[in-house]
């Protein structure tokens, strides 16, 4: 009897983000060059790839999540940012580093320089530094979520999958980490390391990974009891096999959703971090640093624009990760 | 008669859904009338449309569905134009629902008297009191045992049977006029089932309520209905009375699904099933015409796919419909269409020996760890002796918990046996994982799992799942001959080749269990455990399935063990049965054996209560009390003395029963036994289940 060709259906959420794999070239494109560019300090011509390949990536992402206004609203501000940091040496911006004119009100000329957004009490220009801020923001945000996803994932696969021992200790110590408040270990581990964009780091994975490795332990132990795991376990397959092929495929769906929202945690976290001193240190521009420069005179309402600007810089890049995860889960759903 | 104003009519009814690729009509054209006391079924396969008729009843069809024309008349009254407040005060009072999950249709946060006396204090306006008595009364109608402790209980804390009792009780408090029961019994197992059955007749009766019974079972809805309605892809194909639809059916869909389902006549070697071929296809790709068109022996090009085929009487006041436009010229009587004859396989030499195997769980029972109550065990198998033959299927059948899938983990190494020996071969199993088995051994042994949906990992390709075993066997190394082997296995299972590139997402039900077995076959094995392979499937693909998991056991002489709970199914398939309950080998023998006396009491009352879609055979009733024991503390003596009818008191309960040999084979294989006290003179007098009506003999339902 021969089977009818059944039609396929709409591609699932997972497919239309995995299957172009020239996706994937394209955001690492995009991103090697920045990481290299902020953290590493190479020249301004590693970035010349990267602003075309922004571009046709937030083009295709649009295509991909058509279907949802929120995850399109989401997906450009998002986008916004990014190409932002990719393109802001080529902008015509001035030093974000150098003292102008102090106390420039936004939209004014001061010593024959025009302030968009103003400028700061040291008299730099607010527009280049809110610009040059996101570039660390992004680099460190993302570098330390990937990371603890990354320790996170490792961790839940091998406490759900083997279970017994495994699964007490890793809890435990998963438990301990999830019992101090984020902010208390990111202030104790911060202080001891010494503040650093590494350390920013190593202080995320810390607090994100248990919480990382509890959803994925939980889908894990749902997982391991489909029959295909039992068919891999029948033929004998090393557990190792089992977790990375079997498991880990299954295990990105509700990931990639939750990843959406812990960048933007890790946003907050990393701004609140440098308000208080703890992540990347000054001259350098960074919104959490831009945030604490200017609070004392921001105190007068005529100044407020120095606290807003990086303020709202930071909420938009917030919103636009929880916007975005909010639309992939509804079209996660539709399908 | 035909004067009464029906209690349900529906007429012309279309319902549509909307969804992202517009507009989907999941019924058309429905056409019911039932009158007081009538009991009418709906059978057909899954998304035939049947429970959105159910829904649409209710009027409940949620967001995107929709009544696109026709009316529903409830008592005279068309529910479609009705508010939402009336339509409140008709939902659970008038017409009641029973759905399939009992445990979703019970508020797990709630006492089961609370939620059973809200539907009189709502409906009736009754004091709590009042309320919580006319429950009271109501479970002892639904043969509850002991109702006050049922209602102080909460759902999760009696068994599925009686949850299932529990709903229906509630959907009869109000005294409905009209009850809806979609697969009410689905979830359940076969003695469980029996009672709900026999309890629903009953209670048709008493109440007076008419009955709509949802089922893919046509067994089910022989036993329970009066009338019934045959769906075929959203369309009534065939309406009548229970007896001319079963007897004189006059659409070929309603023959296809007859001829799929192994019915006692069938046998596998000269009377196999014969599967529908095709697919049901997708509500936005119906052929014009007839929708079973394409899959018809009876086609005809330009008659039979042009325009909306009419339901027509079959003859004058028949009060039987068919949609059909040959129905007339197509010989019903002249021979169903068989497939080949198959030949038999004859069984070579002992492959599987399995002795005196244990199997105990250590289960704490709670508390600190420190101070740690002591640890129970579960038996989950003890002492089960068999063996099975090279080319021969022996089938394990029993309820749920009776440690059929425990063996199979212990056969695949996934568990170690506590005790026994598990001989395979040359080889002893029984206490040597998985990781300690060589290659070869493996690949000897190998499984195809119950669960079409779970059975293959949804985020790799067909091709490289199967081409994965390949590898892993060492049957090629080469890709390209590992390529050439993943296509030549689809050809076996009758796949399409280029199903290789897909993903399991882009699979039917029916196409995954194939390739399921294609990839259980993949390493030549020389046993295969195939766990409820089919049980998850659609008759008509269940047909194709079992027919094409025989077809590849005849070509490699495989040995079969083939875990069941479907006796009409086993009895199709399987050389030997081994009947099994709470973790011990009951009976055992031949299927013959099995199917006539002398039967061992467990036997007998699982045989009765297997449904049976077949007008011609008379089956004697019996419903066994009582639950399934918990394995945790199984009853003294005999297991199956808490629920048997043949229980010696001081005796059953107290011994463990002798296991008596009625025939013998030879001297190497084990014949015919039974484990009970019964002595064997008794259990020859035993009564066969099944008789054929002719024989007049009337069974009292005792």
């Amino acid at each position: 009897m021969a089977a009818v060709d059944i039609q396929i259906p709409p591609a699932s959420l997972m497919e239309r983000l995995a299957k172009p794999k020239p996706m994937l070239i394209l955001f690492a494109l995009m991103w090697i060059p920045l990481t290299l560019y902020v953290m590493f300090g190479l020249s301004d011509l590693v970035l010349l790839p990267a602003i075309p390949t922004t571009l046709a990536l937030y083009v295709i992402c649009l295509w991909a999540f058509r279907e949802s206004a929120v995850a399109i609203i989401g997906l450009t501000l998002v986008f916004f940012w990014l190409l932002a940091a990719v393109s802001a040496p080529y902008l015509p911006l001035l030093d974000p580093n150098k003292p102008i004119a102090p106390f420039a009100t936004p939209f004014s000329e001061k010593k024959e320089t025009f302030f968009l957004l103003g400028s700061d009490f040291k008299g730099r220009d607010l527009l280049s530094r809110m610009i040059w801020g996101c570039q660390r923001v992004l680099i460190w945000g993302v570098t330390a979520t990937a990371v603890a996803y990354l320790v996170g994932t490792l961790f839940g696969l091998i406490a759900g999958y083997l279970a017994g021992w495994w699964d007490e200790a890793i809890s435990f110590v998963g438990n301990v980490f999830l019992s101090f408040p984020v902010m208390v270990l990111f202030i104790v581990i911060l202080n001891y390391l010494g503040p650093s964009g590494f350390n920013i780091i190593i202080a995320v994975t810390f607090a994100s990974a248990p919480a990382i490795m509890r959803i994925v332990r939980g889908l894990a132990l749902d997982i391991k009891t489909r029959d295909y795991v039992y068919a891999a376990q029948t033929r004998g397959e090393h557990p190792l096999y089992i977790m990375v092929v079997e498991l880990l495929p299954n295990v990105r769906g509700p990931l990639i959703v939750d990843a959406c929202l812990r960048l933007g945690y890790t946003t907050v976290a990393i701004t609140t971090l440098t308000f208080l001193g703890l992540g990347l240190q000054p001259p350098d521009p960074d919104w959490g640093l831009m945030i604490r420069e200017s609070a004392r005179v921001a105190m007068l309402w005529k100044f407020s624009y120095m606290l807003l600007v990086p303020a709202l810089a930071v909420s938009s890049l917030i919103l636009g990760f929880n916007l975005l995860a909010d639309g992939l889960r509804e079209i996660s759903l539709k399908d | 008669m035909s004067e009464e104003i029906p209690v349900l009519e529906c007429k012309d009814l279309c319902i549509s859904y909307t969804t992202r690729a517009g507009e989907i009509p999941a019924v058309i054209n429905f056409n019911l009338r039932l009158m007081q006391n009538e009991a009418h079924g709906i059978v057909g396969e899954s998304g035939c449309g049947k429970s959105t008729v159910a829904l649409a009843i209710m009027q409940y069809m949620g967001k995107n569905g929709y009544i696109k024309s026709g009316e529903i008349r409830f008592n005279g009254q068309d529910m479609t134009e009705m508010s939402e407040e009336e339509l409140r005060k008709i939902r659970g009072s008038q017409i009641a629902m029973v759905y399939q999950e009992p445990m979703a249709s019970l508020n797990p946060s709630m006492k089961i008297a609370d939620q059973l006396a809200e539907v009189p204090m709502f409906h009736d306006g009754l004091s709590e009191a009042d309320a919580k008595a006319k429950a009271l009364q109501m479970l002892e109608k639904v043969k509850l045992p002991d109702p006050p402790r049922i209602m102080d209980a909460y759902p999760h804390q009696i068994s599925g049977g009686q949850q299932q009792r529990v709903v229906i009780a509630m959907a009869l408090l109000s005294q409905p006029k009209l009850l809806l029961l979609d697969e009410p019994t689905t979830a359940l197992d076969v003695t469980v089932e029996a009672g709900i059955v026999e309890l629903i007749r009953e209670i048709a009766d008493e109440f007076g309520t008419s009955l709509i019974f949802i089922s893919h079972n046509l067994g089910l809805i022989l036993e329970t209905c009066d009338r019934i309605t045959v769906m075929y892809s959203g369309q009534a194909v065939e309406i009548g009375e229970i007896g001319d639809v079963f007897d004189e059916m006059r659409h070929p869909y309603t023959r296809g699904l007859f001829n799929s389902i192994p019915l006692p006549g069938a046998d596998k070697k000269s009377k196999p099933l014969v599967p529908i071929r095709g697919q049901l296809p997708l509500p936005h790709e119906r052929p014009d015409g007839c929708y079973f068109g394409p899959r018809c022996d009876f086609f005809e090009a330009a008659r039979c796919d042009q325009g909306l085929v009419p339901l027509e009487e079959t003859a004058e006041n028949a009060n039987h419909f068919a949609r059909c436009v040959k129905f007339r010229e197509i010989e019903w009587d002249a021979g169903k269409p068989r497939a080949v004859v198959k030949e038999a396989v004859v069984p070579g030499d002992i492959v599987l020996h399995i002795h005196d195997l244990q199997k105990h769980y250590k289960v704490e029972s709670g508390g600190m760890f420190i101070f740690g109550g002591e640890a129970k065990t579960v038996k989950a198998n003890e002492g089960i002796n068999f063996h099975a033959r090279e080319a021969e299927t022996v089938a394990i059948v029993g309820e749920s918990g009776c440690g059929k899938s425990t063996f199979a983990k212990v056969l695949m190494g996934l568990e170690d046996a506590t005790a026994g020996q598990v001989q395979f071969g040359e080889i002893e199993l029984g206490d040597m994982n998985v990781h300690d088995r060589d290659a070869d051994t493996i690949s000897n042994l190998q499984m195809v799992f119950q669960n079409p949906f779970d059975t293959l990992n949804p985020s790799h390709t067909v091709g490289s799942q199967i081409g994965r075993v390949i590898r892993k066997f060492g049957v090629e190394t080469d890709q390209t001959k590992i390529d050439e082997r993943v296509l030549k296995l689809l050809d076996i299972v009758k796949l399409p080749r280029d199903f290789a590139k897909r993903k399991p997402r882009q699979l039917s039900g029916g196409q995954k269990q194939r390739v399921g077995i294609a990839r259980a076959f993949a390493g030549d094995p020389s046993m295969v455990i195939a766990d409820e392979p089919v049980s998850a499937l659609d008759v008509s693909v269940q047909a194709a399935v079992t027919e094409l998991l025989m077809d590849i056991q005849r070509d490699h002489r495989t040995t079969l063990i083939f875990i069941s709970h479907d006796l009409s199914v086993v009895r199709y398939l399987a050389d030997r049965i081994v009947v099994m309950y709470l973790g011990r080998i009951m009976e055992q023998g031949r299927t013959e054996e099995i199917f006539s006396p002398p039967y061992h009491p467990y036997t007998e009352a699982l045989l009765s209560a297997v449904p049976i879609a077949d007008t011609s055979i008379e089956k004697r009733k019996i419903v066994l009390d009582g639950e399934l024991p918990s394995a945790l503390n199984p009853p003294k003596g005999c297991p199956f003395s808490t629920r048997c009818q043949y229980k010696i008191d001081g005796v059953c309960d107290v011994e463990a029963p002798p296991l008596r040999t009625l025939s013998m084979e030879n001297e190497t294989l084990r014949g015919h036994q039974i484990m009970c006290h019964l002595s064997e003179a008794t259990l020859r007098e035993m009564r066969p289940v099944f008789s054929q009506k002719a024989d007049g003999e009337m069974e009292p339902a005792e």
